[in-house]
């Protein structure tokens, strides 16, 4: 009898073991990448850093506590169509499904917000995509992480204030708003006319269609009106013309402040000399020179496994952007298999609680070797943003400067803001908020 | 042997004038339509419906609006995709102004407001032609997607200009599941298409077909160009905007106007120029091969595995979609349609040629 039990605890124990085994099989993530088209710069750079990043999970840690990523890759080509087919495509890929989507373009980002919570898979949109989706009350599985638009943008005028001599300088001071006349150009508009409101500045908001390569007209505009800052909201073959009209009329590009989607080198090298001096926000920062971009040359390049083409990008705004949206992703998935099981591959619902449980402060940056290099998190079942915070790197015709630490946006306004906005969406389609207090 | 209408009369007018006179194709078009409907929605998985057919069904949609304009009518246009933007904002205000509009008959008004700016903007056609007029249809391209950003009323207050698709209900029911989902615009699409077929074949198409071919000549026999134009205007951008709202309602549901660029528009015309000028079966081949080709492509070119970088791979995606584009119109400048026009052709005659 007592044999039997112990054989048969035996029998429980390797049949758990086995089961573990076969579930510590590995983490699938899709990615519904763009390596063609007009926003390929971008797209190579951010996914190259991210697939690097995870590359470096796999071969430096052995995976996530023994779960090895893997990923797939599927062409958008930068549309909202195929965006949405990619979704389709990849969400049932790997054991668990996709545990969490990239959009990396706020049409897509939209595209699939509604089919977020329906599949379970969480969306993370860093920097970008639908600004009031930081309601997780409202938004569960949508995850605007690190800094949206509003909150960078009200950082910006607080730059410009600080350059000033103070907030209370802005008043009677005139800002020209040069945006994509899109969805993502758009967005920060409410937010600035409230500022203006605020600090008593004027703001003349100035539309560049589409994709932005001729904008003569914009900045006679500009000339006309004798602005003190021009805020460039730009993206793609948008930045370096602005950059270049600008240098024409001879705007000094000291005044200019660029979104993070206008600061990357992509956006300065084709402009030339017109680009010196030119400032931009980011969440990120540009540069070889630290411990996790060390650990990638060391582990991956070295070893030739390097996704990027041509390496010479690797360190530059974008790529690094990249190695962000890797850290978050896996710090994510490791916080979901502490509550979830150690050495288990998560489910997308998993994943969604993990990214709204993460907290990476200065001493888990430190560890990550990322210190400096991207802002503190802490998410929460409501705030889905987590930090914004913003710091600003200035070109000076060869390699972005850092000019100032981080920098803190105005969330009393933004939340704000935000809230009415999400309280807007949630009524138009009929969804009950959720109560935060509730949550684990 | 099979594919013959030998033995086949027609006693009367009725049956002269059926849409398919010949019985095999009146058997093998209620076997598409039963598999369409029957086996489609039980055995086709989510991805299939959600990322394959619908997409598919509202393309081919908006091909046969823009055939009715190009093909049948001969006036080349190139907002077909404002004129899809036209029927979603439509549609999404009526929903979200009128309380308790049924939602077909949003569509269907949606198509309507479509249809009277398409025949605004077809009033140039009424002295130019040709080239000059697809110039003034991309006025239209670009108006309209402006207008839609411009003013925020559209979408209603919208911060960054994007309407949602509310919930989509009829009867009570509530189409969420990507079958009932599939299955509307299945419906919708058939009944428009056939209605389309219908009206090709009617003294309206004829007259469409008239002004195509030379439109002094169609004056001298009494047809007035004013109204068939603007007919036509009216009849294609009513398609397009039906396809708009189901594009927004039963496909992407949320949609910006800026996804209905010029981008779209071009798409929609290759699938026309692909499919067959002047064919309601040619557009739903062109919109099939617009759609599949590229997906096809990117899946077996993941199948390839590894050893292809994946930046190299999207390249030559682009390439390998260009190249078939130009072979296809080499091998057969009418289009697929004409493609399947030869085989029926040959298959009369199998297995005796002569």
């Amino acid at each position: 009898m007592k044999m039997k039990k112990s054989a048969l605890i035996g029998f429980a124990v390797a049949a758990a073991l086995g089961a573990s085994a076969v579930q510590a099989a590995d983490q699938y993530i899709g990615l519904p990448s763009y390596r063609v088209g007009p926003y390929a710069a971008g797209g190579t750079g951010i996914f190259g850093g991210m697939i690097d990043y995870f590359q470096l999970v796999n071969e430096r840690d052995g995976g996530i506590n023994g779960v090895k990523l893997t990923w797939e890759e599927c062409e958008t080509e930068y549309n909202n169509a195929r965006g949405v087919e990619c979704w389709e495509r990849m969400k049932k890929g790997g054991p668990t499904g996709n545990t969490v989507f990239h959009p990396l373009s706020t049409g897509i980002t939209y595209s699939v917000i509604e089919k977020a919570p329906a599949d379970k898979i969480p969306v993370i949109s860093l920097g970008y995509g639908r600004t009031d989706a930081s309601d997780g009350r409202v938004f569960p599985y949508v995850f605007p992480l690190l800094t949206n638009y509003w909150s960078q943008n009200t950082a910006k005028i607080k730059f410009i204030g600080m350059k000033e001599g103070g907030m209370d300088k802005l008043k009677g001071k005139k800002i020209v708003n040069i945006y994509h006349d899109s969805a993502y150009g758009k967005e920060t508009i409410p937010v600035l006319d409230a500022q203006a409101k605020m600090y008593g500045f004027t703001v003349k908001h100035v539309p560049v269609a589409h994709p932005g390569n001729e904008q003569q007209s914009q900045w006679l505009q500009v000339r006309q009106e004798k602005p003190d800052w021009v805020i460039l909201r730009g993206w793609g073959v948008m930045n370096p013309t602005a950059l270049k009209a600008a240098a024409k009329i001879g705007f000094p590009r000291e005044k200019i402040v660029g979104v993070w989607w206008s600061g990357a080198e992509e956006d300065t090298i084709p402009a030339g000399a017109a680009a010196k001096g030119y400032i931009s926000a980011g969440f990120n920062v540009s540069g070889t020179n630290y411990p996790v971009i060390k650990d990638i040359q060391k582990y991956v390049v070295a070893k030739g496994k390097t996704n990027m083409e041509d390496k010479s990008r690797i360190g530059s705004v974008y790529y690094n952007r990249g190695v962000v949206h890797g850290i978050i992703t896996v710090e994510a998935i490791r916080k979901a298999q502490e509550k979830y099981g150690k050495g288990k591959s998560i489910t997308g619902e998993q994943m969604r609680w993990g990214i709204e449980n993460l907290n990476i402060d200065a001493a888990m940056l430190k560890k990550l070797g990322a210190e400096g290099f991207m802002p503190a998190l802490k998410m929460s079942c409501a705030n889905h943003e987590g930090s914004g915070l913003v710091k600003f790197q200035q070109w000076d015709g060869k390699q972005w400067k850092v000019i100032t630490d981080w920098i803190e946006s105005d969330q009393k306004l933004v939340r704000g803001m935000i809230e009415e906005s999400a309280a807007k969406y949630a009524k138009e389609k009929n969804i009950t908020p959720r109560d935060c207090s509730k949550e684990s | 042997m099979f594919y013959r209408e030998a033995g086949q009369f027609k006693a009367s007018y009725r049956q002269d004038q059926q849409i398919f006179p010949i019985r095999q194709d009146r058997i093998a078009i209620a076997l598409i339509l039963a598999f369409f409907y029957l086996v489609v929605p039980y055995f086709a998985s989510q991805y299939w419906l959600q990322g394959i057919m619908i997409p598919v069904l509202i393309f081919s949609l908006a091909a046969i609006g823009l055939n009715i304009l190009t093909g049948y009518a001969g006036q080349l246009s190139l907002g077909s995709a404002a004129f899809m933007a036209v029927g979603a904002f439509a549609a999404y205000n009526f929903v979200l102004r009128v309380p308790g509009m049924p939602i077909l008959v949003a569509f269907i008004l949606a198509g309507l407001c479509a249809a009277a700016v398409g025949m605004v903007f077809g009033l140039p056609s009424l002295r130019i032609k040709g080239f000059y007029l697809a110039v003034a249809t991309l006025a239209a391209q670009f108006f309209i997607v402006w207008a839609l950003t411009k003013f925020p009323w559209f979408s209603n207050n919208s911060s960054s200009g994007v309407i949602t698709a509310q919930k989509v209900e009829i009867l009570g029911y509530a189409f969420e599941s990507p079958e009932a989902k599939y299955l509307l615009t299945l419906a919708v699409v058939t009944v428009l298409a056939l209605l389309a077929k219908n009206l090709v074949r009617s003294s309206i198409g004829r007259s469409w077909m008239a002004i195509r071919d030379m439109d002094v000549a169609a004056e001298v026999i009494g047809i007035r160009p004013m109204h068939t134009k603007l007919m036509a205007f009216a009849v294609s951008s009513f398609y397009c905007g039906v396809a708009g709202a189901l594009y927004a309602y039963t496909y992407l549901g949320t949609v910006e106007p800026e996804g209905f660029n010029l981008d779209l528009s071009f798409r929609i015309l290759f699938m026309v120029i692909i499919g067959g000028v002047g064919s309601i079966m040619g557009s739903f081949l062109g919109a099939a091969f617009i759609v599949l080709l590229p997906i096809f492509l990117n899946v077996s070119m993941h199948a390839l595995g590894s050893w292809v970088p994946q930046g190299i791979s999207s390249n030559l995606e682009l390439i390998v979609f260009g190249g078939l584009i130009i072979f296809f119109l080499i091998v057969e400048p009418h289009g697929l349609a004409r493609l399947w026009q030869i085989g029926k052709e040959k298959l009369r005659l199998w297995p005796f040629p002569h």
